[in-house]
């Protein structure tokens, strides 16, 4: 799950890591009010999506002026930000976030992930904030500095010491660097997130050490233990549809084809949609019904999938294991009347046979295939097909 | 003979008493596992199954020598439930559960390597189907039926994918010795690397077929591998070509954020490292098929 970036400000602050002062506002209004309350002269207004690349986007303006801070509000609120990270149909700004502006002389990179090679936490550091972490690992690959945090005892200071060192800061800056770098480590074990982003980390034109940007994931599988970090979910965020599948217990992406797909095992979801590619289609989806794919999941998934104006067949593939094929039949046949679309059915595994004599007695206008290069292959036949009249 | 388990090795169920432990472990015994016991802390001496329950898993291996173990334990505990059975000394606990905080497992995993290799336990899974060695035992929740004694064995991230794999081969009458769900979480227990070296020693595996998906490392590292040491042939497969970048396809480990994660780009490494790549997720069977006729790399 990601948050907003006043969101992860708020959450590191509270392990010590230094941000500039803010408050987040939904009207231009509030964001003036924010501004008045902040006091001094300067302040950025930005503009708050699950993004990067906010400032080149035009997501990020400096003011002078309670004025400017109502301009800018107004121009981003509402407005829909495309940046380098949100795809083409970009992101509807719901909230902007004023905080105090801080001149500052540097810029740096700091990042903190949950790395799978090695199955520990990686802190990555750089000289050259301000820029992605991708572009300077292409423009300057030397000036990537890295520690691998031991889990059985954690983030040592000398780690956060070699890194701000390494970065060339001067005594001063180093002890406030060494806060940040730790106060982030405890933010990340602490809260099960799995990466935190800051670039830039500043050194000001008075000499502090602040975070200027931040960003933050968390492990899905440990929100049950934050639930304050679960409360920053932010729906206007995410694809509806997704949103009501996680609420059903499924699994769905919603993607630009259209073959709409109902499949058991993330596995299997996955070969399948490239299966209907290589047969010559597109997948308008993938949909993990898990395990237990009672009558009602069932008919959820179906409905989620229909909810897709795109969708001209559906396809259905179940590998029962556990679940015997005659029980999934019956919850597959039960969905599949009135169905506004083409419906092709594979079944395999335990009980096939009964189950696939439930699907070819149901009366119904169901496509039936043995293999999965069949189911496929029909699914992309009736895709191509002229809109059928049931 | 097979790899990790067969119907000699003792097995106990953590988490025994509850529905689906119960459930599972009556099809693991139907299938002929030697299932000795199992732990429920607060129902030791009792009887499920006819068989003890243990407070403890030390207790449970005490009384019983057992030397595997199936984990049914809800997210929240699972850490605690395989560093229990670390602590235990079993020689290989199987973790179907799904959800498990990362973090939790990166924990895990650094606790296993406390003990001694000759005395560290094997950790298969979390978020896998389980092991079987077909014909002889079950740790898991796969559909036995579907798995017929032979000569090829499997690894999967996917527990439905190795299923597919298993019916195609036995559609043409290949049988497997056994089949390893390493899990889709991105930390596992153990890796598709694990269990090749496990294949390559096991005098009756003819070949192996390693089922992969998009994200993580583990496909490449393990196709090097396959090509510095290997001398059996090795069928490769990586679902998700059609996934977006970004987006958690199912899975929590499947999601491509890195270069390399894609599954164009492992097929391609697989490939070059001499493994037999099936085209499609449809000619899985098939490819086996071929590999084995040529007994050996692409």
């Amino acid at each position: 799950m990601d948050i907003h970036e006043y969101q992860a400000k708020e959450l590191l602050a509270r392990f010590g890591v230094p941000v500039p002062r803010g408050g987040v506002a939904y009207n231009p209004d509030q964001a003036v009010y924010v501004a008045t309350e902040l006091g001094g002269w300067h302040w950025a207004v930005k503009a708050q999506i699950h993004s990067g690349a906010r400032g080149k986007a035009g997501g990020v303006r400096l003011c002078r002026t309670y004025h400017e801070v109502a301009d800018a509000a107004k121009a981003m609120l509402g407005s829909t930000l495309v940046t380098e990270q949100t795809g083409p149909r970009g992101k509807v700004v719901h909230r902007v976030y004023v905080e105090t502006a801080e001149p500052f002389v540097r810029e740096i990179y700091l990042g903190f992930v949950l790395d799978r090679k090695i199955e520990r936490i990686r802190v990555i550091a750089s000289a050259q904030g301000g820029m992605e972490i991708e572009e300077i690992a292409d423009a300057r690959p030397e000036s990537i500095l890295q520690v691998e945090v031991e889990p059985a005892v954690g983030l040592q200071p000398f780690q956060a010491r070699e890194l701000a060192f390494g970065l060339g800061l001067d005594i001063k800056q180093v002890s406030q660097a060494v806060t940040a770098i730790m106060g982030c480590y405890r933010a990340f074990r602490d809260l099960d997130a799995t990466m935190i982003e800051i670039n830039p980390l500043v050194v000001t034109k008075d000499q502090r050490i602040v975070a200027l940007d931040a960003k933050m994931s968390f492990d899905d599988n440990a929100l049950f233990r934050h639930p304050p970090v679960t409360e920053m979910r932010d729906p206007a965020e995410e694809d509806p549809r997704e949103a009501r599948a996680i609420e059903h217990g499924l699994n769905y992406v919603g993607l630009t084809g259209d073959i709409g797909c109902i499949i058991n095992g993330a596995g299997l979801a996955m070969a399948t949609m490239d299966m209907i590619k290589y047969a010559g289609g597109e997948p308008a989806n993938f949909l993990d019904v898990g395990g237990g794919a009672s009558p009602e999941r069932v008919k959820q998934a179906f409905d989620l999938v229909l909810s897709d104006a795109d969708v001209k067949v559906v396809l259905v593939n179940i590998f029962a294991g556990i679940n015997r094929c005659d029980w999934v039949a019956q919850g597959v046949v039960q969905a599949a009347r009135g169905l506004r679309v083409p419906l092709v059915v594979r079944l395999a595994g335990t009980n096939v046979d009964e189950g696939m004599r439930i699907v070819r007695e149901s009366g119904l206008p169901i496509v039936t295939a043995d293999s999965l290069a069949e189911a496929a292959q029909k699914a992309v036949a009736a895709a191509r097909a002229p809109a059928a009249t049931h | 003979m097979s790899i990790l388990i067969d119907e000699t090795t003792r097995v106990i169920v953590q988490g025994f008493t509850g529905d689906k432990a119960t459930f599972h472990a009556k099809e693991m015994i139907a299938y002929g596992t030697n299932v000795v016991g199992g732990v429920t802390p607060g129902k030791g001496g009792r009887t499920h199954l006819d068989r003890p329950v243990f407070d403890t898993v030390k207790a449970a291996v005490a009384a019983t020598g057992a030397q595997a173990s199936l984990a049914f334990v809800p997210p929240a505990f699972a850490a605690d439930a395989l560093m229990e059975a670390a602590d235990a000394g079993l020689e290989l606990v199987c973790i179907i559960t799904d959800g498990i905080p990362a973090q939790d497992m990166m924990r895990v995993k650094r606790y296993l390597r406390r003990y001694p290799k000759e005395r560290r336990t094997t950790l298969v899974g979390p978020n896998c189907a389980g092991i079987i060695s077909a014909g002889r035992a079950m740790l898991g929740i796969m559909p036995g039926h579907i798995y017929i004694r032979g000569d090829v064995g499997i690894v999967s991230r996917s527990g439905t994918l190795g299923y597919e794999a298993a019916a195609q081969m036995k559609a043409l009458g290949i049988g497997v010795t056994t089949s390893v769900g390493i899990g889709g979480d991105p930390i596992n227990g153990s890796s598709f690397l694990d269990h090749l070296a496990r294949f390559e020693a096991d005098p009756e595996t003819k070949a192996v077929v390693m089922i992969g998906e998009i994200g993580g490392p583990q496909e490449a590292e393990a196709s090097a591998w396959v090509r510095d040491h290997m001398t059996k042939p090795v069928v490769g497969y990586v679902a998700g070509l059609t996934a977006p970048k970004g987006r958690r396809m199912g899975h929590a480990g499947a999601i491509i954020s890195a270069l390399g994660d894609t599954a164009a780009e492992k097929a391609e490494i697989m490939r070059s490292y001499g493994l037999h790549v099936a085209p499609s997720a449809a000619e899985l069977g098939t490819t086996v098929a071929k590999a084995l006729a040529s007994g050996r790399p692409a």
